[in-house]
């Protein structure tokens, strides 16, 4: 199914990163945090002598899992039925939001705790909550933050990246429910504490939790979820009912394939050898934890990815954000320019996929394919190759329109498929070049030029061609 | 008219639509199996926990329940998971709550002060992480998050050094697991660690020769 | 072994002297270089940009224009990583697998096929050296432009820091995003001139271009360089 929800962005990539551009603060806050995220991932992957092993098997699992999905979805069902957990399924965000919030109003409660989920992200489930009378409130701290600050996340990771400690210590002062705002103070540990008294009694008292998952494991219904904090122990411990929305593509075959993930996502998504906590369920387990479970398989958008040959490599992503962090674009501009919740290289192969429609046809041109993306992937997604794949699509799908850019690459190639065509082209733009040396002056430079060539010197000059081609040298210096 | 397909049938059949038809070879050639055994192993595993900011001791097996009285000396009350032998805590002078029967309650547990003794079902020594997987001397999963202090035993012959090992030791892969690997802690603000969030602030380690 | 020259469209019309070095670096090293005039461009830009059928006839005249040559030399990372990582890609077939196979960055086939470190140049300045993308991590050139340069007498090398980071130049990509392009770009020139060299080097005059044009316009006193004009030097 098409994906709706919030993976499609309002605005085209160039617009929206023009305005994220103007904020200095904004630029030293990602540029010092990206910084710190890629000095530790390249200390801790340094570490594992058989990383590119463990990459080659991720990537080929996820492959594998996409070749025999609809085997391991049905086995997935029948394996987390059989453990007690109640499976459901949903086409598109509006669909899965509908099936959680009837779940969460047959419990009869008008508020639950969430861990942090990309899929309830996606499928926009606080918004769709709140209609209906639920409060959802979110225990992650980052996602705590957003929330409270009343606004998106820029990061699949760590969504208040675009705060620094100072901003955030003024959110909580102003908006945290109790907070004393004369003695916080913006050290770290403060405002983490902070968080902790914030959510203690709601995380004791609230019977509803929702979860998303890292991994689901066909053979035996076990949901895994990675996390730092101990939130999501707590929501996935002691509400008496769980729901956990989960992407489709989130299978592994067994379990033991997480000997192998547990290692990629830790070290390339906070840059820790391992996560403080990870917690896996199979169903429900008498005494222990939630006694009644629910699995919520979404597609929204997925099967349409899976579709595609080259771009269905997209689906083996595991959320880390490493290309994000490692992203120059992404980190000039941060997550909010991509306009979808996820941001970065894989957002911009992954929202127009999920939902190809207006200026996500944009995203596959925020790049300059300059190849950080893929050597960070813990799954090897070549993601430089499907963004030039998706940009083929977008000229395919819009032949036929009138096109400036089409007739100039189309014209180009006409004359560079042909020695002498290509040689009275070169000849031409040499001499047409001649009376713009005058204006170059001694720099031999231009410092304006006209339009669609004026986005160039908006902020570097142009070289103009010297007198002599290469060619015309050549046959000068072998003609005798 | 027929009616529409239901969600379950139409994912399914879009799935099997555009499913790619080969099947596709996992090659498995990274480190599976332990390298250094033994005391090298303990080092490495006492290494990283204290890079993640545990605190961690190390005892032969009759001298645990010293260790452990001296790392309880400021805690009123532990609670005890129904299998950690009573040997263990002999020599605490502390109130013990044991979760048997009814059980403890979440209040119980969040009141201030209480520790919580556990042991471990295997401890991976490159990640310094623990492994938890309900047994007996573990106990229920809300034992080890709702205090603030966690004294986790491990026994030296419960180290591997690598996840692949330490997941094949698993008995059950379906009871319920927590890896842990420090305090709770996180990155999100400037993406630098900070210790100390929700699940136990305090994690100590003591390791039995 | 017949050696040609793939100049590169850009090296062409902007950068015959880019040209002209490698021709003098090669016959130096005693080989003869062939140019053969049917050459014209790799079709980077169209394939990039999506257009892939305006892509396919620049990849056929570049097989059938190369096919008879032992080694293909180019001055620029960028264009040969087209061939070798996208061309087969683009249009797969027998005769493009051996072709692409002998198409060589110029530090690849000094250092890899001729096996030389010291190509006999000297060039008495301060250079700081930038890996471009496509060099770093579809070539993955590593570090023999730099070993290059670090062999030509008089030379001195500056480090340059963020130096695997893009420049922000990407194609198109510096007209379709201009904003985001700028500040790159701005960081890129900012670390340049930190290096306080004398001139800039790299593997490819595109990036140079995007990056010179961002020192011009800011009166910077770096030169932009090829690294192959600086081993041509004497």
């Amino acid at each position: 199914m098409t994906g709706t929800g919030n993976v499609v962005t309002p605005l085209p990539f160039p617009t929206a990163a023009r305005r994220e551009l103007g904020d200095q603060q904004l630029r030293h806050n990602l540029r010092k945090a990206t910084h710190t995220i890629r000095d530790k991932r390249l200390r801790v992957v340094g570490e594992v002598s058989d990383w590119e092993q463990l990459r080659v098997a991720g990537a080929a699992i996820k492959d594998d899992v996409l070749a025999r999905l609809p085997d391991l979805l049905e086995q997935f069902e029948a394996a987390a039925t059989a453990a007690g957990a109640t499976v459901h399924w949903a086409r598109d965000a509006g669909e899965a939001c509908a099936v959680v919030a009837g779940l969460v109003r047959a419990t009869g409660t008008a508020e639950v705790v969430k861990v942090k989920s990309m899929a309830t992200q996606e499928i926009g489930l606080n918004e769709a909550l709140e209609a209906v009378g639920i409060q959802a409130v979110e225990t992650d701290l980052a996602e705590l933050i957003v929330q409270l600050a009343d606004d998106t996340p820029s990061h699949i990771l760590v969504p208040a990246i675009h705060y620094n400690r100072s901003q955030i210590r003024d959110i909580f002062a102003s908006r945290m429910l109790g907070v004393d705002a004369s003695s916080l103070t913006d050290d770290p540990p403060a405002l983490a504490e902070a968080a902790r008294r914030h959510l203690r009694s709601r995380f004791l008292s609230t019977k509803v939790g929702i979860s998303g998952a890292n991994f689901a494991i066909a053979s035996s219904g076990t949901l895994a979820v990675v996390e730092s904090e101990g939130n999501g122990r707590m929501c996935l411990t002691l509400p008496e009912t769980l729901i956990s929305v989960v992407g489709i593509e989130k299978l592994l075959p067994s379990f033991a394939d997480l000997e192998v993930f547990l290692q990629l996502l830790p070290r390339s998504s906070t840059g820790e050898r391992m996560n403080p906590y990870t917690s896996l369920w199979t169903g429900v387990t008498p005494g222990d934890g939630p006694q009644t479970v629910h699995i919520v398989l979404v597609d929204n958008g997925r099967t349409d990815t899976l579709a595609d040959e080259v771009g269905r490599q997209a689906l083996r992503c595991i959320r880390c954000s490493a290309c994000l962090n490692v992203c120059p674009v992404y980190e000039r501009v941060g997550g909010h320019a991509y306009g979808s919740v996820y941001p970065g290289p894989i957002g911009a192969i992954l929202s127009p996929q999920m939902s190809g429609e207006g200026a996500n046809r944009t995203l596959p041109y925020a790049s300059t394919l300059c190849g950080a993306c893929f050597d960070a992937c813990p799954v090897r997604i070549d993601i430089p190759q499907v963004l030039v794949h998706l940009r083929q699509r977008g000229v395919d799908d819009s032949r036929g329109r009138p096109s400036a850019e089409r007739t100039a690459m189309r014209t180009m190639s006409y004359v560079m498929r042909d020695r002498r065509r290509y040689a009275a082209a070169l000849r031409t733009a040499r001499r047409g070049a001649a009376p713009l040396r005058l204006v170059a002056g001694r720099r031999g430079a231009l410092r304006r030029v006209p339009w669609p060539l004026s986005a160039w010197t908006s902020v570097r000059d142009a070289p103009l061609p010297p007198k002599q081609t290469f060619r015309e040298w050549w046959t000068r210096e072998h003609s005798s | 008219m027929s009616t529409p397909p239901d969600a379950r049938t139409e994912i399914l059949r879009r799935v099997r639509a555009a499913q790619p038809a080969a099947p596709v070879d996992v090659p498995r050639d990274y480190a599976a199996d332990d390298g250094p055994a033994g005391l090298a192993l303990v080092d490495l595993l006492v290494d990283r926990l204290e890079d993640y900011k545990a605190t961690v001791r190390r005892c032969a097996a009759a001298d645990l329940p010293a260790i452990l009285a001296a790392s309880l000396t400021d805690v009123p009350s532990v609670a005890l998971p129904p299998g950690v032998p009573a040997a263990w805590l002999s020599l605490y002078g502390g109130e013990i709550a044991r979760d048997s029967g009814d059980g403890l309650t979440v209040a119980d547990l969040d009141a201030p002060g209480v520790a919580v003794v556990t042991g471990c079902a295997v401890a991976v020594a490159q990640t310094g992480t623990l492994i938890l997987d309900a047994g007996p001397d573990q106990g229920r999963r809300l034992l080890t998050l709702v205090p603030d202090h966690h004294v986790c035993v491990v026994r030296v012959d419960q180290i591997v050094e690598r996840l692949p090992a330490a997941l094949r030791r698993l008995a059950d892969p379906t009871r319920p697991l927590t890896m842990i690997s420090g305090p709770s802690a996180t990155s999100d603000i400037e993406l630098n660690r900070v210790e100390g969030v929700h699940g136990p602030r305090r994690l100590d380690v003591v390791i039995v020769a | 072994m017949r050696i040609a020259l793939f100049v590169t469209c850009v090296n062409d019309l902007m950068f015959p002297d880019t040209g002209k070095a490698v021709v003098t670096v090669l016959e130096r090293l005693g080989h003869q270089v062939e140019f053969p005039l049917d050459q014209t461009c790799c079709g980077q830009m169209h394939a990039n940009s999506g257009y892939r059928a305006e892509a396919l006839p620049l990849v056929a005249n570049f097989v059938q224009t190369f096919s008879a040559y032992d080694a293909i030399v180019a001055p620029s990372a960028s264009c040969v990583a087209m061939v070798r990582e996208s061309y087969p890609r683009l249009a797969p077939s027998d005769d493009l697998t051996v072709v692409a196979a002998r198409t060589f960055e110029l530090s690849e086939f000094l250092v890899d096929q001729l096996g030389v470190i010291d190509v006999g140049a000297r060039f008495p300045h301060r250079v700081t050296y930038h890996p471009t993308c496509h060099g770093l991590r579809m070539l993955r050139l590593g570090d023999r432009p730099r070993q290059l340069l670090a062999a030509v007498e008089g030379l001195t090398l500056s480090p340059l820091s963020g130096a695997e980071e893009c420049c922000g130049f990407g194609g198109t990509f510096a007209l379709k995003n201009p904003g985001v392009s700028g500040a790159m770009l701005a960081d890129k020139c900012a670390a340049v001139c930190d290096t306080g060299a004398e001139y800039l080097a790299a593997a490819d005059n595109s990036c140079l271009t995007h990056i010179g044009g961002g020192l011009s316009r800011s009166s910077a006193p770096v030169t932009p360089i090829h690294y192959a004009q600086i081993l041509a030097a004497r």
